[in-house]
């Protein structure tokens, strides 16, 4: 090693010595879990400023906590955004058959029918409320947890058991690892493995809609682990001073594998507090309350498509699973954690609503459930005629070589023969489906 | 085993059957014990000890602020890594995949790789970014990734890929006591035992291969030093990480008497060991997982074309995965395995 001068141990007098502050989260493994320590703001206290306002007028709310449904299960303040009962519903029953759906395919890859699964029980209404306020057009740029945008887009369950299957009707092919789904149609952009990526890409998105005098606007979803990336700068940068019409979402879950939020900054302010410093609105809200998550989403959607610019919303939530089949969560935090959270869940507490307003029964709940469990069933079965994962000898080689480039050059055309070479004598008796 | 160029002592040392992982967190153990200043961070790597185990227990016998998690951001895992190398640290930062190593290349690249020439050596980057790489997992194109040819193409940065648990440990220790930057790629397919290449077999656990026999305490297998696997007169086989045991397999199947060499250093590399060996056989096959196109075997295939080319006796052949991203259920197509290798060596043979 280069030297370096030698440090006269003496020559800052009495100064104490410096420390390495390394956070540590609040509930370890086995430990009794306490949030007296979290502000939970009361339901229906927060301000609702103008959506055409300053930007700065929304930053003591990047400090509060959106809350619309209270304990006593009724909508109230000004965030309330007063949805018939029949949007209630149906906003229901796309969360619940998110969770039917998530637990169905955990299953499945447990059984080895595929290789991995990410799950995103008790973050439901971050993806699937923000999806009811958008426009089913507009684009939206998420990360591997937001499935609840594409069912809520009306995307077929049977297209993403496909795709998690990576069997022979996968639209990509066999190309990406489960969950890593695309939809052009469903304005749903192709998922990345990287994070964050698709941050400035929004950004981008956005500023292409403003250049062609359009009306649509992008969305994206990051965890707040993943707001570490130099990409969440380069997009809030971008957006800011192109004044891009684009909501970007932080869904705070609290942990990014086994590190907790207090590794991305956490400690020290909240994720929707990074507006403040680049002039965007910004917005924190109770992401386990579909109606604030609905109402926040809306008031930036709608902020956004008068051409008034960026806004970063906090979703304050947990994700009460693993963060992958590959994850082992009781390695790093305490179960209790979950049981505990003090902003309940999701789906219940929409369901409590309904029942309280009198459009809802327990009855009505068990029997949705029993029926999402046999849609998503029916589902399975019409994908699993299809293939599942096993051996993964489900598409042609040749698809391979293609959209590596618009023309498969010489070097992919040899190598395609080489790979099907290769084919015929190591599974001779495979034969194309086609 | 090959241990000509350990102490004598070595061979007859204690050993325990490890596997590489085990190995790595015994080699990052013995370093942190032996140098205060080696400092380990990166994701998910403090408490819970690492995705993949490497750092487990590490926090807890060396203390919070010797091994602890990062943020999410491998521009900042590499950034402060190269600050804390100009403090004086040993840091041996952790990038989870090497397919999100991506976002620190500038800090690699332009910072790390050139400290030391742009100061004229009052800089330094002392620094060890250990990565698992390479496919087999089923990862899809974002887990599978082998670049060690970014890498290698940049000058000041040397790339380090051990095949075997005591080359593991040994190499580990070396790229943490060198005073250069080291990218040293974990075959994450090989983590618990060797693989032949064909998927379908069982997984062969370390602990029968003689080379999950590794040492206990400290040692180091110098950089730029290859180990010839297995010596033989029919070809050479060039390779390094997963691809040794495929090409291993391979040959012991095909009775070919092959020479493999397992490079173990690309940068700076063994020409010497290479160049021996291409000389005496004749007949070069170089074997890799990463892509084609301008993958380390042009590299070697330059180098070889350049220093044996009269003593050559067929076209150098270069077996490598192919020039598409990874795919997820086309893995094995995708995997230069046992069926694209031995056409390869059946050229050579025939040649």
């Amino acid at each position: 090693m280069a030297e370096r001068p030698v440090r006269n141990e003496q020559a800052r007098g009495n100064l104490p010595p410096l420390s390495l502050h390394v956070p540590e989260p609040p509930f370890r493994p086995g430990d009794p879990v306490d949030y007296s320590y979290l502000t939970i703001p009361p339901a229906g206290a927060q301000p609702r400023p103008d959506e055409a306002c300053p930007a700065s007028e929304t930053w003591p709310l990047c400090q509060d906590l959106i809350r619309v449904l209270d304990d006593d299960h009724r909508a109230i303040g000004p965030w309330d955004p007063k949805l018939d009962a029949e949007t209630l519903r149906r906003m229901l029953r796309t969360m619940a058959l998110t969770r039917a759906f998530d637990d169905r395919m955990y299953r499945g890859q447990r059984q080895g029918k595929t290789s991995f699964y990410m799950k995103c029980t008790g973050e439901e209404a971050t993806s699937v409320a923000s999806a009811f306020a958008l426009a089913d057009d507009d684009m939206v740029f998420p990360s591997y947890r937001q499935q609840g945008i594409l069912i809520a887009r009306g995307y077929p369950l049977t297209e993403m058991i496909n795709q998690i299957y990576s069997n022979r009707a996968d639209k990509l092919k066999g190309r990406q690892l489960p969950i890593m789904y695309s939809s052009r149609e469903h304005s749903f952009f192709t998922i990345s493995g990287n994070l964050a990526t698709q941050y400035p890409q929004a950004a981008g998105w956005a500023m292409a809609s403003a250049i062609k005098g359009d009306t649509r606007i992008a969305a994206s979803w990051i965890g707040e682990g993943s707001s570490a990336e130099g990409d969440t700068h380069a997009a809030l940068t971008f957006a800011t001073v192109f004044n891009a019409p684009v909501v970007f979402n932080v869904v705070n879950n609290q942990w990014a594998i086994s590190s907790f939020s207090g590794f991305a900054g956490g400690e020290r302010a909240t994720f929707a507090a990074k507006a403040v410093g680049y002039g965007v609105a910004g917005l924190r809200v109770d992401g386990n309350d579909a109606l604030a998550v609905y109402a926040a989403m809306r008031w930036a959607a709608n902020r956004a498509r008068s051409n008034m610019g960026p806004t970063l919303i906090e979703h304050f939530t947990y994700r009460a699973e693993g963060h992958s089949t590959s994850d082992d969560p009781s390695q790093y935090r305490s179960a209790q954690e979950r049981a505990e959270w003090p902003l309940g869940d999701p789906i219940t507490r929409l369901a409590r609503h309904l029942i309280a307003l009198g459009e809802w029964t327990e009855d009505a709940q068990e029997a949705m459930d029993r029926e999402l469990v046999d849609q998503v069933k029916a589902a399975t079965k019409e994908a699993e005629k299809n293939g599942v994962l096993g051996h993964g000898l489900h598409h042609p080689f040749h698809t391979m070589f293609e959209d590596v480039f618009e023309e498969l050059p010489w070097h992919l055309q040899e190598q395609a023969e080489q790979a099907i070479r290769e084919r015929r004598i190591k599974w001779p008796t495979w034969k194309e489906y086609e | 085993m090959t241990l000509e160029e350990a102490p004598l002592s070595l061979a007859n040392a204690p050993f325990k059957r490890l596997n590489m992982i085990e190995a790595i967190n015994d080699a990052l153990d013995i370093m942190m014990e032996r140098d205060p200043n080696v400092v380990i961070f990166g994701e998910d790597v403090g408490y819970f000890g690492g995705v993949f185990r490497a750092t487990a227990g590490l926090q807890k016998k060396h203390g919070k602020s010797r091994v602890f998690d990062t943020p999410i951001n491998e521009c900042g895992i590499i950034g402060a890594a190269v600050g804390m190398g100009a403090y004086g640290l040993r840091p041996v930062p952790e990038i989870q995949f090497a397919d999100y190593i991506y976002p620190g290349l500038d800090q690699l690249v332009s910072e790390a790789a050139r400290l030391r020439y742009r100061s004229a050596g009052e800089f330094i980057a002392p620094i060890t970014v250990r990565s698992p790489f390479g496919g087999g997992i089923f990862g899809g194109q974002t887990h599978s990734q082998s670049p060690e040819a970014l890498f290698t193409h940049v000058a000041g940065i040397k790339t380090v890929i051990p095949s075997t648990p005591h080359d593991a440990k040994g190499l580990l220790i070396a790229a943490i006591e060198d005073n250069d930057p080291v990218i040293f790629f974990e075959p994450k397919r090989i983590y618990n035992g060797p693989f032949s290449g064909y998927y379908d077999k069982p997984v062969e656990p370390w602990a029968k291969h003689a080379d999950s026999e590794v040492p206990e305490g400290y040692y180091s297998i110098p950089l730029g030093k290859a180990r010839v696997v297995r010596e033989g007169e029919a070809m050479t086989v060039l390779a390094y990480g997963t691809m040794i045991h495929v090409t291993e397999a391979v040959c012991r199947e095909k009775g070919v008497d092959a020479e493999i060499i397992d490079l173990r250093t690309l940068v700076p590399i063994d020409i010497e060991t290479v160049q021996k060996s291409v000389e005496k056989t004749g007949k070069c096959l170089i074997v890799h997982e990463a892509t084609r196109t301008c993958g380390f075997g042009a590299e070697l295939s330059a180098l070889v074309q350049e220093r044996c080319f009269y003593h050559l006796e067929a076209p150098i052949e270069r077996v490598t995965g192919f020039d598409t991203p990874y795919p997820h259920s086309l893995e094995w197509a995708y995997f230069p395995g046992p069926v694209r290798i031995g056409e390869a060596v059946d050229r050579l043979l025939k040649a």
